[in-house]
This record gives structure tokens, sequence and C-alpha cells, in this order.
């Protein structure tokens, strides 16, 4: 059947923010679909809240709503837009839970709109898990033994049939939030009701447990026809019990026979038609029973997921694209395989290579929390590699986390080369795990006794073990000095060159040197869907040790943007959205792009986006091998975050041509020492601040700027452990507690650091600002934007909301701030982008940081100002001036604001007190016409949900009590009951405010956290300082965030929420699509 | 693990691949093709039809599950060789009872793996199949050429003698399912009467009749028309087999009186072509064949699409169909003929293997489709 006739317009529901079980792999579907259905000729709709995502771009749909993701903003759009149908199933958990509870509200049926590719009908099945098994019980197949319960007691009841341990799986959350595995009544008790306050229909399955059996998961589409294929089988190294986003993931399937298989096909069909997703793809995921094969059905997403990007990715099948065709009415043998061009879509890729993926954890952000793996995602990204072997894609895995490993280099530290210790360790699953094996295998582990200790399939730990061993026989047989077999058999495994050096105390310059003088050098091989069967024209490929190479570079003049790697608590799809650009703005020059990048998660990692892509670790290896085969006239080294602008020294360094801003200006940028001499013959102002390699320096240091500090490591990404030190005593106790960290060798008095330690005076009540400018090769500088962060300096700037243009400041200071800027970025020679963070206190304006390079915010200002800036960027590094582009400053007249998200409900037990170490995951833009209005958006967006009544609670600090005593004030007006801390009543009452006095937690009960718990409280603001006082209050801060109240923890932040209470008090916030605020 | 000793895959156009050797240290020669199966191998190395070829897979990590008797498609292996990536000197299944490379030994057949599999099928793929030999003879190189130029091509070869069986038998066993297995349907009792024609028939396909309730009589390949329709059958099958399939003269001849006599006929495989071949149509060689399990095929009668588990390298010309036979299956690779019916006739075969094992399961319905053909109408 051709598309539907009666289709003309769709609306596509994004994912929101990027949050842990969510990310950048919904920008990749719906980027695709929005592609894929304008193609078409549909008009093409789209709401979603995330100003970072390549699919929120202006050009990409025909009107683009960067507005909550909320029923009622979806009403509002629907009223305004009228499309014919939504297309809910490429926008993750959250675009088929809004799309659901529209359906509840009686907003689609209000609106006459049909819902494309699953029903609510199937949709509902394949969420509740009792209609599940009920459905699979129809059509023969088994679940896990289990019971939805709606309370502790009912869940007790289940666990005596049952038994321990437990699997707990609350209903509708996200990535498994809230869930686990108990072990005893104890935790059964807590984790039931945890897990019942975080579904949004209080109610969670109890299950049992199939504890290390194998993991499998099928990818299907489907078309109207009842034309079913699987796209790509995906294997689970780590057994039952880790959920799939933490697991190692192998594809395709490796230890299963063909009868096994087609058993899991067979039911995956049989699901796919009882579940009746009539379009598009889903995923199933599987159990077996290692001992005697039983197979069991864990659960189905009627959508497209995280697995399918990377099934996407790992076969050239592109997903979310054919699910979109088949939505409006393609059957698969009408879809053109993109990469043979002369095969229809009707078809089951093979491949001819592994993929791994391997998940990246950020628990150095959470030290409280405990670094053990179980059903709810805790990884906040992944890495793929692809190689001809398992062991060659798991040895670049590895490499391309970002973690500093090239091989089974773990950290001795705790656990030594104590073989009984690594044991103990790798029975539990951690984030660590598969180092530790190696290590053990090393020490003498047999592959028996890891079998029994992990549960891990026997081939799987096979290939660990030779890989592991591999690296004992570089230590005898020496690195630079081996043979041309050892070192190709060592490469074929997945040895990293610098693995290599470390191993035989070579330099990895030297082993690379011996390496190539042997001709052991890398080829090309193709990702085609066909295993060679048909010749590929899309030039996606990976990197092995074979004879043939089959990248066919071209002569023409190219350009190699290097991309961001694994996404991290700091490093997310901002990076991805300006690499993106690069490719564009290299397009739009005629220019030929080259893409590396390593996260199958990206829209940069579509074959469709660049004319060439290389899936590859971004290690100076493997850049430079690329390199060597494509030899390209440029690289692009800017905008794909820390992780590439690493490699940018070195690059220059082999005498790789850098594009833009020198590896130079960069280096002046983040040396101390020297950036110290560009502020001096600017003649600006920066906080003063020391280098300290000691405990004794660093006293001193405090001695000549005076308190508050802020203290840090040098060369750290995302702030991590960036403190805030108030005394002599608070300097001692950074000392003591990131040690570790910081390289340091003797505890104590006399302890020293190996990394330098930089300490700045911090600015108490200071206003930062963002800026991101954009220079060109004549020395032109175009201020892109000028941001005001909503939370005083001191918390991470990637951890503030920002508002732009700024809205409390006076211009001259803004036009002080743009003047600052534009001088840096003549002075430091910046050709491209370049982000100052600014403070300003007491009217002066210091500068605190400059990276010349594309900042986090880039994409947020593109669409606050409506001008592509990484595109801008990228043209003006190939050599073109901001004059040519006609690209001129202009500050809009609405107001564009920026919230993040935090991962903390993961995380049990993490306070969520803001402060210099960034731990959002993700952000979200509210846009209108005024600050409140876009406040308030960005809030509801970000899923908080303002109270515009009811009782507000104040805990504030002896410094903030004047403060709180305006906004107390303030509250009163609006409504609200007044409830505080004994000592900020008290504060408050002298001021003649009604306030009712509450205990603190240490003052006994009943508490403030009581009056939380009981539903007593609707609006907190907490502020504190000093460690002794904030471990006391991170009770109070846990409870509002598991009660889902809306909490403050700065008083500037708290002053914009009641700007916003105050409108939203009295009327609807308003929708209007980003195109027509120009 | 045995000690590693070096091997080479030699191609008839000079192409010399270097690797390592397991299973049996011998030298084999052959048309060389490859299989784009990911799951299956052995399947593969034991499917008849294989007899006089090589197989390169090219999924890269193969052996890693082992082998098993369960899963074996004739009782002997007659492929001439096996060619991969990487061998598990492992096996990894609670089926497996041993591992592949020991099972190949078993059964007198050279494997080589470390071998670049992606290259040699880039040159299958451009140059077509070709003759070759997997040798341990790595020094020897010039010699092992001569060889392989010296051996027949696959073109006009009867390979069925070589994979038929002598005397009939009978077989009454169903088809594997796992013993948990909550969707397998209990096999119906024996209420048909079938003839097999063994041009190398894979087992499979003998579980399958049986699972729509037929008794099986295998015959060999030479059994003449009068002898099976002797034999009182409520319907004949014509099997899978290897070579060329206008070289089964003696076949071609059965299957022309057999349709003559209006007894149900089902063909799979060389069963397609042998009754294409028997009602007037002509063959040619494809270029490097269909080996694999993921082609699209097209039921032209319903319009659906089925993934299919293919093994052929010669095909029937669809421009050559006499009156009266239709097509009625096309493969959407390249639009070849998949399937074919004669009209008004309880006959129809497919080119590809219905029977999957390895493969999916799409087409199974086609059993279910001859055994209501074997109702009296």
């Amino acid at each position: 059947m051709p598309r539907r006739p009666d289709l003309r317009s769709v609306l596509i529901i994004g994912s929101g923010p990027i949050v842990i079980g969510q990310a950048c792999e919904f920008d990749y579907s719906g980027t695709q679909a929005c592609k894929a259905l304008r193609e078409e000729g549909l008009r093409v709709i789209l709401i979603n809240s995330n100003p970072a995502t390549i699919m929120t771009d202006p050009e990409l749909a025909d009107a683009t709503y960067v507005e909550p993701l909320t029923v009622e903003m979806l009403d509002k759009v629907l009223a305004i837009e009228k499309p014919s149908a939504i297309l809910p199933t490429l926008g993750g958990q959250t675009g088929l839970n809004l799309a659901m509870a529209a359906h509840k509200a009686g907003i689609l049926e209000k609106h006459g709109v049909e819902l494309l590719g699953a029903s609510v009908h199937s949709i509902e099945m394949a969420e509740d898990r009792d209609l599940f098994k009920q459905a699979m019980a129809r059509i023969g197949l088994t679940c896990p033994a289990s019971k939805m319960v709606t309370s502790v007691a009912e869940a007790r009841a289940v666990v005596e049939e049952i038994g321990y341990p437990a699997i707990l799986r609350p209903s509708f959350t996200l990535g498994g939030t809230g869930g686990g595995i108990a072990y005893n009544a104890k935790e059964l008790d807590r984790m039931v009701q945890f897990g019942l306050d975080q579904s949004p229909v209080h109610s969670m399955l109890i299950e049992q447990s199939v504890l290390g059996w194998k993991e499998y998961e099928l990818e299907v589409v489907r078309d109207a026809k009842d034309n079913c294929v699987i796209v790509c089988s995906i294997e689970n190294l780590d057994p039952m019990g880790v959920h799939t986003g933490d697991s190692i993931t192998v594809a395709p399937a490796m230890t299963l026979t063909d009868k096994e298989y087609q058993r899991l096909r067979d039911a995956s069909l049989a699901i796919m038609r009882e579940i009746g997703v009539t379009t598009g793809g889903s995923n199933v995921q599987f159990a077996i029973d290692p001992t005697d094969g039983s197979m069991i059905v864990i659960e189905m997403n009627p959508r497209v997921s995280r697995s399918s990007a990377l099934a996407s990715k790992a076969t050239g099948f592109p997903i979310a694209k054919i699910t979109a065709k088949l939505a409006i009415g393609y059957t698969l043998d009408e879809l053109k395989n993109d990469i043979t061009e002369v095969t229809p879509a009707s078809f089951e890729p093979t491949i001819d290579y592994v993929v791994v993926k391997y998940p990246r954890f950020a628990f150095e952000k959470f030290p409280t929390a405990k670094a053990v793996l179980g059903t709810q995602m805790k990884s906040v990204g992944e890495a793929m590699a692809i190689g001809r072997t398992f062991s060659e894609a798991l040895g670049k895995a590895i490499r391309s986390l970002e973690t500093g490993r090239a091989g089974f280099d773990l950290p001795m530290g705790a656990l030594g080369d104590d073989l009984g210790a690594l044991e103990r360790a790798v029975a539990v699953p951690g984030p660590e795990r598969l180092l530790q094996l190696g290590r053990a295998f090393q020490l003498g582990l047999t592959l028996d006794r890891a079998h029994e200790l992990t549960r891990i399939d026997p081939w799987f730990l096979l290939h660990i073990h030779g890989l592991a061993m591999a690296e004992l026989e570089v230590k005898t047989a020496g690195g630079a000095s081996a043979s041309r077999d050892d070192l190709r058999r060592w490469k074929r495994l997945g040895m990293s060159d610098r693995r290599i050096a470390a191993l035989s105390g070579a330099d990895e310059d030297a082993v690379r040197a011996a390496r190539k003088a042997h001709g052991v050098v890398p080829v090309y091989k193709r990702v085609d869907t066909c295993g060679a069967e048909f010749a590929a024209h899309t030039p996606y490929m990976y990197s092995t040790y074979e004879d043939e190479c089959e990248s066919e570079p071209t002569s023409a003049r190219k350009v190699m943007i290097l991309g961001g790697g694994p996404n991290r608590i700091g490093q997310g799809i901002e990076f991805d959205y300006c690499c993106v650009h690069a490719s564009m703005a290299l397009a739009e020059l005629g220019i030929e792009s080259i893409m590396v990048n390593c996260n199958p998660e990206t829209v940069s990692t579509d074959y469709d986006t660049s004319d060439r892509l290389y899936f590859e670790p971004l290690t100076l290896e493997d850049v430079l091998a690329i390199c060597d085969v494509e030899k390209p006239w440029g690289v692009i080294v800017q905008f794909g975050g820390q992780t590439p602008l690493k490699l940018a020294v070195p690059l220059a360094r082999a005498g790789i041509p850098l594009l833009g801003t020198p590896a130079d200006a960069i280096d002046r940028a983040e040396d101390r020492e020297r950036f110290g001499a560009v502020m001096a013959k600017l003649g600006l102002h920066a906080p003063r601040w020391g280098i300290a390699r000691s405990l004794d320096e660093a006293r001193a240091v405090a001695h000549q700027i005076g308190f508050p500090l802020m203290v840090r490591p040098s060369y750290v990404l995302g702030g991590r452990a960036m403190e805030q030190v108030y005394d002599a005593r608070g300097l001692e106790s950074y000392f003591e507690r990131q040690l570790g960290l910081l390289g340091g060798q003797t505890r104590g008095e006399g302890a020293t650091v190996g990394f330098p330690l930089l300490i700045d005076q911090f600015l108490a009540d200071a206003v930062e600002l963002d800026v991101d400018v954009v220079a060109d090769k004549t020395g032109a500088v175009v201020v892109g934007g000028v941001m005001e962060h909503i939370e005083e300096a001191g918390i991470h700037s990637g951890d503030s909301a920002c508002s732009l243009p700024p809205y409390s400041l006076p211009r001259d200071i803004l036009e002080e701030v743009k003047r600052q800027a534009r001088m840096m970025a003549v002075e430091l020679g910046v050709i491209g982008l370049m982000n100052v963070q600014f403070a300003v206190a007491g009217g002066q304006v210091y500068v605190l940081e400059v990276n010349p390079r594309a900042s986090r915010t880039i994409p947020f200002v593109s669409k606050a100002i409506g001008v592509p800036l990484a595109k801008v960027a990228a043209k003006v590094m190939c050599g073109a001036t901001l004059a040519e582009l006609g690209i001129k400053e202009h500050t809009p007249r609405h107001v564009s604001v920026k919230e993040v998200v935090f991962p903390f409900m993961k995380f049990d037990q993490v306070d969520t007190l803001l402060g210099p170490e960034m731990r959002s995951t993700g952000e979200v833009m509210g846009i209108d016409t005024d600050f409140a209005r876009a406040f308030a958006k960005s809030q509801l967006a970000a899923g908080v949900r303002l109270p515009v009544t009811g009782t507000a609670f104040l805990s504030v600090r002896d410094g903030d009590k004047v403060g709180a005593a305006e906004i107390a004030q303030r509250l009163h007006a609006l409504g609200f009951d007044l409830v505080a801390t004994h000592g900020t009543a008290a504060y408050l009452r002298k001021l003649g405010l009604d306030v009712r006095g509450l205990n603190k937690v240490l003052e006994g009960r009943p508490h403030c956290v009581d009056a939380m718990d009981s539903g007593e409280v609707h609006f907190v603001i907490n502020t504190t300082e000093g460690a002794q006082a904030i471990q006391d209050s991170q009770s109070l801060r846990r409870a509002a965030l598991t009660n889902g109240i809306a909490y403050f923890t700065t008083l500037r932040g708290a002053r914009a929420a009641l700007e916003a209470i105050a409108v939203t008090k009295y009327e609807d916030l308003q929708v209007q699509a980003l195109q027509r605020y120009q | 693990m045995s000690t590693r000793y070096p091997v080479a895959l030699v191609l008839e156009n000079g192409r010399i691949f270097r690797g390592l050797g397991f299973g049996a240290r011998v030298e084999s020669i052959g048309e060389v093709v490859f299989n784009t199966s990911i799951t299956g191998y052995q399947e593969i190395v034991s499917e008849p039809s294989y007899a006089g070829q090589i197989v390169v897979m090219t999924a890269t990590q193969i052996g890693n599950v082992g082998a098993t008797p369960e899963d074996l498609e004739a009782a002997k292996a007659v492929c001439a060789g096996l060619v991969v990536r990487q061998a598990s000197p492992i096996a990894s299944n609670w089926r497996a009872t041993q591992t592949l490379g020991a099972w190949l030994e078993s059964v007198g057949l050279p494997g080589i793996e470390e071998i670049d599999t992606r290259a040699v099928t880039r040159v299958l793929r451009d140059q077509g199949a070709m003759r070759g030999a997997i040798t341990p003879h790595v020094a020897e190189i010039d010699a092992v050429l001569e060889r392989i130029r010296a051996w027949p091509v696959m073109d006009g070869l009867d390979l069925v003698p070589r994979v038929t069986c002598t005397t009939p038998y009978t077989w009454d066993q169903p088809t594997w399912h796992a013993p948990d297995d909550g969707r397998a349907v209990a096999t119906p009792p024996v209420t048909k009467h079938v003839v097999a024609y063994d041009f190398g028939i894979k087992e499979n396909i003998l579980r399958q009749l049986r699972d729509v309730g037929c008794r099986v009589t295998v015959v060999p390949a030479t059994t003449t028309a009068a002898e099976a329709l002797a034999m009182k059958p409520d319907g004949v099958f014509l099997s899978n087999g290897p070579g060329d399939p206008a070289a089964v003269t003696y076949a071609i001849a059965a299957t022309r009186e057999l349709v003559a006599s209006g007894i149900p006929v089902f063909g799979i495989c060389l069963g397609h072509p042998v009754l294409g071949l028997a009602r007037g149509a002509k063959t040619f060689k494809l270029p490097f064949g269909h080996h694999g399990a993921n082609h699209p095929v097209k039921d032209l009668t319903t319009g659906k699409v089925e993934i299919t588990s293919q093994n052929h390298g010669f095909a029937v010309d669809p421009a050559s169909l006499p009156a009266g036979v239709s097509l009625t299956h096309i493969n959407l690779y390249d639009q070849t003929a998949e399937g074919l019916a004669l009209d008004g006739r309880p006959v129809f075969s497919v080119q590809y293997h219905p029977e999957a094992s390895p493969g999916p399961h799409d087409s199974s319905y086609l059993f279910a489709r001859f055994r209501a053909l074997l109702e009296p109408r």
C-alpha cells in the first residue's frame, strides 16, 4: 500500500530532557521520523521540551513546539495545529506515556486525532504487566511468575509464594525507576514502598527471579500487511539481574543454536501480532535458562527504544525512519534499503562483524550511592564498538568509554592484586566487573570458577580470558620490539597501542611506529546490512586488522569532525548537536564531511548525517589511523566537548591540520598561568586564585586569597571534585576526602597531590553569566547570547537554570560583559566558538572561565536567538567570515529559560543540594513573552509542578534570613500558608508573619519530613551551608524529592519560582511554535 | 585445543587466503560459495545440497554452540569444507555434545579460520562462485591450483547420486521442540502417505511432512514414476539437492510422468527446477547463488513477504515458463523465480527452503498447503 492519502499532518512527540534511561537515541529516532515524514509531503508538527536536540531545529519540522510535555500543553498544540494523527512511538516512554495520558483525559477524542503505530489498546496490553502476562499465556508463552500489588502487605503475600530474591517492577516508570531486587523481608518492605511512590499509578509487579539466566533482545518491525522482520538479535553479556541498559550487550546473539534463535523469532512475531503493534519497531526481551534452554518472555516495548537505536547502528537498518514510513501506510517491500539501493527493506539484516555496547556510568558523581547494578538503570551513556570478532569489538569498546582505560588496567586501589577480593567483587555486578574479571584471570582465576561467580556465558568468558592473558604476553614479549606476528595477533584481539605501550613500558608513539613499520595497520570494512552480498553505497565503516580495505577514500576536499563519544554527565547531546551542525555546514559549503564517533544513540552516527561515517573510538590511535587513510584537509576538534579537545595537541603534534582556533589558544585559555597573563594584558578581572600541590601550599594560598574558596583539581570535566570551602577545617577535610582522586600520596598533615589543585576566590552572592560568541579569521566577533544564571555563582554552570536575555542585570553591565568577551576572542585568536563564564558581584565583572570551543549552551542559545551558531562557526572555521555569512548580534524580544534535570531519583541516599560539581543529565527550555512565563514553562518541562496555593516550608541559613523574609512576604501575599524550622520561623514571626514552627529532623518527631510525607507541604525553600548543616538537612531535601514537592535550594531560584507562581496562579500558559518567535 | 597448523583457501582465480586449520587435516576441493546466515552452521554443513561446495560463513563467530546430533540435516555431511573468520574452540550450549572442530574432524571435513571472509565473499560476489580448495599443502600452492583447475565445474554436474539413498526407507519423526515449548502443537496422527524423492533430502523436510500427518517413504532419486506410484502414495515430494538441475535427467523424466498422473506433487529447492524442467522451462546458473536465511520472497497470490532460508546456485528462468505454469513467488532481492504452480493441477514447488533449519519459519504454511492437496477432491 502506498502512503495513506487521508493524512495531511502528523504530530511527533519527543522524549523531553535527557535522563537516565532516555538519552539521545530519541533525538536520533525523532529526527529520522521528521525527515521521513516531510519527504512524503506531510506537515510535521513536533513537541519536545529539549532544546539540545537536532529534532527541535526549526528547519526539521513545519511547526516546532519547544513546550513542556504535559497533557495541557499537548491539548493546546492540538487545538492550534489540528493534525490528522499523532505518532507516539518515537519519543520513548515519555512520548508513549503522554499519548496515553492524553487519551485518558479525552484529548485525543476531543481533537479527533488518531494514534499511528500502536493503538491505545496495544500500548496498554504491552505496558500493563498483568494484561501482558495474560496475552503471553494466550499465545503459549511464559512470563516469570508474578503478581501486581498496590501495598506492602500484598507484596509480602506474593513473596510467600514465589520466594526470595524477588524482582520489583513499578508500573509505568522509566528505565526501571523505583525497581530492584529484594533479597529479604526488610528490603522488600522498604523497596516496595519506594517503588509504589514512584509509580504514577501506585502499583508494581512482584516477580519471580530468573537471576543468572541468559538475556536476549530482538528488534522487530511490522507493517500494516503483517509483514514482520527481525532487524537484530542482541545478547546481554551480563545475565539476568542487570538492567539491559546497564549490561554489556553483543550483537548478533552469540550463544544460540538456530533452533533456539528461531524459537525466539517465532515468539517475537507472535507477540507483535498478539499485542497488536500495527506498524513500526518494537523490542522484545527474553530470558533463557542456560541449563535446559527454557525460555521466558521478560517484556516488550511497543515503540522505538534505546535498543532499536543500537540495532539500527549495529545493522545499518534505520528502524525509526522505517517506522515512520510504515506508520503512514507503506509496507516494508515498498521501501528501499538505503545502503544497497537495489534491495527492499523487507528483509532481515545479516551482519559479518560483532558489535559490543558498553555502558558508561557516573558513580563518581554520586559517591554516596552504591556502585552496584540491578534492575534499575544507572548508566548515563554508552559506547558501541564494531570489530570482526567479539574480542576485537570488546577491546575497542573498552577504550571508547573515555574512562581513561585502554585495557584491563584496573586501578589497583582497594582490590590490589588480591584474587580473593576480586572474586568477591565480580560476584556482584558493578560498573567495573569486566575489568575486575580480566585482572582476576591474569591472577589465575579459572574459567569454570568465573562462570560460577558471574553466570556469564562461558563463551564470553573464554574471550575475555583470551584478551586478558594476551596482556600478560605483552609484558614478556615487549611492545615496540615485538614481532610482526605478535603485534598483529594483539591488534586482532582488540588491544590498543596505549595498552601495549603501558604493559611493555614503551612509549605509545614508539609502539605505533613499530607496528606501522611491520605493516600492521587497520583496514576499514563497511556496515552494509547484507554481509557483502550486495555492494554498499553508504560509506559507514569500522576498523579491523584484516586483509582488505573498503574505505575507498575520495580525493575531494574533506573535513573530519570528531564527535563526543559516550554521553556522560557534563558531556552529552549538546555536543552531538554541534557536531551534526558542523556536518550540515560542510554540506552547504560543498566540502565532504567525515564523522568519527562511537556513541550509538546519536544523530551524528546516523549514516545519513555525514558523507562518510567511521564508527570508531575517539582515541589518538584510532583517529590517526583514519587520518592515514582519509588524509583530511582539516579536522574539527572543538565541537565534541572534552573528548576530541583532549586530542587537539597530540593531533597537531602529529601534523594533522586542525581547523579554527589553534591548539595553542586552547592551552592559553586552559592553563591558569598563561590565562592569568592574558587577563593582565587585557586589564580584566578574575577572582584571585592560586595553585597548590600540597595541603601546606593550599593553606598559604587560602591565607593570601581569603575564604570562602572554590577548590578543584585542574583539567577535570563537569566540575568533578569541585567544592566550596568556607574555612581552614573545610580545606583539611577536602584533602582528606578527595586525596585518591587527586592522585595524592600521604594522608594528613603532609598531604601532597598528583594533579595541581586550583584554588579560587569564591564570590559570594555573585550573579553568574554565560556568554557564547563566534569569531572569524578577520577578528570579527559576534556575541550569540548572554545568559544570566538563576542560581548564584558557585553552582556548576551545567546545573544552573539560566535566562536569555538576562532578567535582572542592568544594561551597562551586559555591555561590559560583551565587550570583555569580544576582547578575549580577539586576543586568543579564536576562529569558531568560544564560551566565557562571568560573575558579577558588587557591580564588578569577573571572568571565571574561558573555553575556546563549543559549549553546552550552544543549542539552547541557537534556538533562543534563531541563529544556528554551531553551523555558523563551522563555516567560519572553514574560512568564511561573519560578514559574508551576514551574522549580526541581536537580542530577542522573547525570553528563553533553560532548566536542568537531575538523576537524583535513581540514586538512593544522594543529596539533592546543588553545588559546584555537575550532576544534571539533561535540560529543557521554556520560551515565552516574559521571564515569569518562560520560567514557569521551564519548571513544568523539568517535571516540577509549581503550586499556586497551599503551604510553603522555609528553612534557610542565617545569611539568607533577610532574603527569605521578603520571599515569605510574597508567599503570604500569594495566599500560601507558611511553615518553617524554628529558627527561621522565629525570625519571620518577628517581622509580623504568621508562621508555624516545625522540628528539624534532629529535633524529634513530628518533624518537617513527617509534614512532607503526609502531604502537608507543597513548596520547599531550603538553603544551607557547612558540611554538618548540609548533612543534617539532607533528609529534608530527599523527602521533597521523593514526595514530588517543588523545592529550591537557592534564594534566587525561589524568587524566580515566585514570579512564575504569581503569573500561573491567575492565567494559563499558552503555546507557540518556535518558527513564530523570530 | 589441538595444535594449530597453517592452511590456505585457494581460489581458482589465484587468490590465496592463509589461515589456520581445524576439523579434518585434509585437502578438499569444491565450488566456493558464501552463506549469510548468522545461525545454523551445523545444519548448513550437514545439508546435502552443499555437496561439492566449500561454504564460507559471512558471520564471523562460528562454532560457539558446538555440535549436537539433534541439529544434523543428514546422516553424513557432504559439503567440501568450511571457511570462517573465527572458530570457537569450545561448545557453549546445553545441547552440545562436541565442539565444531571435533565434529568436523569426525566427519572428515576440513575447516579454515582466521580468514578475511568478507574479502572472500566480495571476490565471490563480484566474480561469481568459483572452484577452490582448503589445503594444508601451503607450500605447494601451484600444485593445488592445478588440482583446482582440473576439478569439474558445477555447470552440467549431477551430484545427486552422491547424496541420494540407495534403498527406500520410512520416516516418522516430527520436528524438534524445546522441552518447555508452550507453543508446540501435538503431532497429529498419520493419515496420509507421501513418497519423497531423495535428491539429498534434508531431514527437517521429512520432519515437517510428519508434522502435518504424513508417513513418508523416502526413495532413491532414480526411482521411476511407476515404481513410486506403485507405493500408492497420496502425494509425491521432490526434495532439495545439489548440483545442476538440468543434469538430473532421470528425475525430470519421472516428474513429467508423475505430474501427468494427476497425483499431488510438491517440490523444494532442486525439486523446483526439476518440476520446471519437466514442464519445459529453462534453468540458468546464478552468479553466486542464494545462500542465507534472510531473503525476502513475495507470495504473488497474497502480496505478503516471507523471510526465507535459501540455498541454490541455479534458478528457473521465468521467461521460459510454458503455458499452464504460473509464477507464484519471487525473490525481492533479484526478482528471480522462487515458486511455481501448475494451473488446475495439485502441483507446486518453491526454490527456497520452507522447512528452514536453519532459518525463519515464515514459510512452513506450505507444508499445510501440500497436506490440504492430499485430500481427495
